[in-house]
């Protein structure tokens, strides 16, 4: 495979549920280490979108390619990490370590083999990397969303993917320990690691990523941040269209 | 690029493995099994004698209490699974489709002579209302509160009108219900251990999907885990630990070996590997101590196994207040 084969091409993709289009004759292709933001009001289909490109949804129509195969027989999981929306409040009452959750980003590389040597050492990088190797042992559930959203972010790490994707990953995480996380995303992308962002926040999109793809059931824009901001598309998507029209 | 452990050789890996260990595992029961028990069972009466007790020389207890260490294993390993999945009930529902497994088998065994142990057909059964649940759980994206309710007193029902049908409701039947030491046989104990190391091998052969799994599904299905085929796995692996458990404890509290002694672990330890270990130690320590207050007492096996894990269980609550 080679190194300029597009990380994902969706082409022509329209999603229904219930006989609705939640996602219609979408065409958008992610560059390998590209810093993607999908954004879009709530019930844009961003989340299906995300589902769509990752091969956890098959397109009604159109394909899905994940660096070069088809997203849904593509098998290559470790390559995949993937923060989501309630990963930020996990039941307290689970009784798994930080640790333990970590490691389990190593399962698509070992399989039902045991884990070993080298297996651990990832583990122990991934948690010394995003800084929480001293709560490693903690309940996941006991940490604040911050703590929790690095643990998830070092069981990415822990795959070794190459294609992370988050979910509004810092709903319910405090302003302080989101300035870190959206730094420690800045730094992976800077690696090299291709990052797919549905996020709320539009002042976070425009501050980090490279491109901005703006959704409501329809791909709207798909550009560079500064573009966005000029251009009536927010607007748009986000339902100011009729208005806008008449203007 | 080829994933190593991707789903494909997971499954042959499953499908190759099983049938093996089942071949080995009934060798081992049919010739060293037997062997070891008698002399285990032996060097333990030899020490009761010491202790100025006969309990131990007991036949009734001896297979009673071999098959409850058996089962005081698998039931927390399983059961650590489907409490953090809230899963918990589907283990009760189970217990309840084996005895109508039982049922069956008592009425097809009076009619057919080379049935003559209704606790395979429990199996049968029980594993046939597992897949099912499993496929009712992928159609409707969950295991819903009604259809569990359904099959659990529907099979209870259907286990009743068959028995009171075919003949009257009797020891054998109560036994099933409540769990007596008295009806377990020694064929019985190698069927009970049997399916608990069938349990135990195949649990710490996919612990690490099952946990992935447990944790955060979404990112399970995403590391491409075939989700589908664990999730057949544990509910099939369930049903196998309640028919185990059933004749000890009997089908309306099996599912107490599920949930109390992890419930109880829960309190304790922090991560999930202390867990299983723990519930484990709390399992057998209620299938112990709870064996023999129901011998000293004369009560039901059953119900002594679940009050002393109850009271485990709110020791180690009051204990981490």
């Amino acid at each position: 495979m080679s190194d300029d084969t597009p990380a994902i091409e969706v082409e022509d993709v329209t999603f229904t549920y219930d006989q609705r289009p939640v996602i219609e004759d979408v065409t958008l292709t992610v560059q390998q280490g590209e810093y993607l933001g999908l954004v879009g009001p709530n019930g844009s289909g961003k989340t299906t979108l995300l589902k769509l490109m990752l091969g956890l949804l098959r397109p009604d129509a159109g394909t899905v390619r994940l660096f070069g195969e088809p997203a849904s027989s593509f098998d290559a999981g470790e390559r995949l990490g993937y923060v989501s929306q309630t990963a930020a409040s996990a039941d307290p009452s689970l009784p798994v370590t930080v640790r333990e959750v970590v490691r389990t980003g190593r399962v698509a590389h070992v399989g039902l083999r045991r884990f070993g040597e080298t297996d651990r050492e990832v583990v122990e990088q991934a948690l010394d990397r995003v800084g929480i190797t001293d709560l490693a042992d903690r309940r996941i559930g006991r940490l604040s969303g911050g703590q929790r959203q690095r643990a998830y972010i070092a069981r990415a790490l822990a795959s070794e993917a190459d294609l992370l994707a988050l979910d509004e990953p810092t709903v319910g995480v405090d302003i302080e320990s989101r300035t870190v996380f959206y730094d420690l995303l800045d730094e992976l992308h800077d690696d090299g690691i291709t990052i797919l962002l549905i996020e709320h926040d539009l002042g976070v999109v425009a501050e980090h990523v490279d491109r901005v793809a703006c959704i409501n059931r329809r791909l709207y824009l798909h550009d560079d941040p500064g573009t966005v901001a000029e251009s009536d598309a927010l607007a748009e998507a986000y339902g100011a269209r009729t208005i806008a029209g008449v203007r | 690029m080829q994933a190593v452990g991707d789903g494909r050789s997971d499954r042959a890996i499953l499908a190759i493995g099983i049938p093996v260990s089942l071949a080995i595992l009934y060798v081992v029961l049919e010739t060293a099994f037997p062997i070891v028990y008698d002399a285990v069972w032996s060097d333990l009466c030899a020490i009761g004698h010491w202790l100025d007790t006969g309990m131990l020389c007991n036949p009734y207890l001896q297979r009673g209490l071999t098959t409850g260490v058996f089962i005081g294993v698998a039931g927390p390993l399983i059961g650590t699974y489907l409490v953090n999945r809230q899963m918990a009930l589907i283990g009760e529902a189970l217990a309840h489709t084996a005895f109508a497994g039982v049922a069956i088998g008592l009425v097809v065994g009076s009619w057919v002579e080379w049935v003559d142990d209704p606790l395979l057909v429990a199996v049968l059964v029980a594993a046939v209302a597992a897949l099912g649940l499993q496929y009712l759980a992928e159609h409707t994206d969950a295991y819903g509160d009604v259809p569990i309710a359904i099959l659990l007193v529907g099979s209870f029902a259907l286990g009743i009108a068959i028995i009171t049908y075919g003949f009257a409701f009797g020891r054998t039947a109560q036994g099933y219900l409540f769990g007596s030491i008295l009806t377990v046989t020694f064929a019985n104990v190698q069927l009970m251990a049997g399916l608990s190391a069938l349990v135990v091998g195949i649990v710490g052969l996919t612990h690490k999907q099952l946990l992935f799994i447990t944790v955060d599904r979404e990112a399970a299905r995403l590391a491409r885990i075939d989700v589908r085929l664990y999730d057949a796995l544990l509910v099939l692996l369930t049903a196998l630990v309640v028919v185990a458990a059933m004749q000890i404890l009997g089908a309306i509290l099996v599912a107490a070996m599920l949930v109390v002694p992890v419930a109880a672990a829960m309190q304790l330890a922090d991560g999930f590997t202390g867990t299983l270990y723990l519930a484990v130690i709390v399992g057998e320590l209620s299938v112990l101590l709870g064996v023999v207050i129901s011998y000293w007492l004369g009560i039901a096996t059953g119900s002594s196994i679940v009050l002393v894990g109850i009271a485990i269980y709110l020791l180690a609550v009051v204990g981490t207040r």
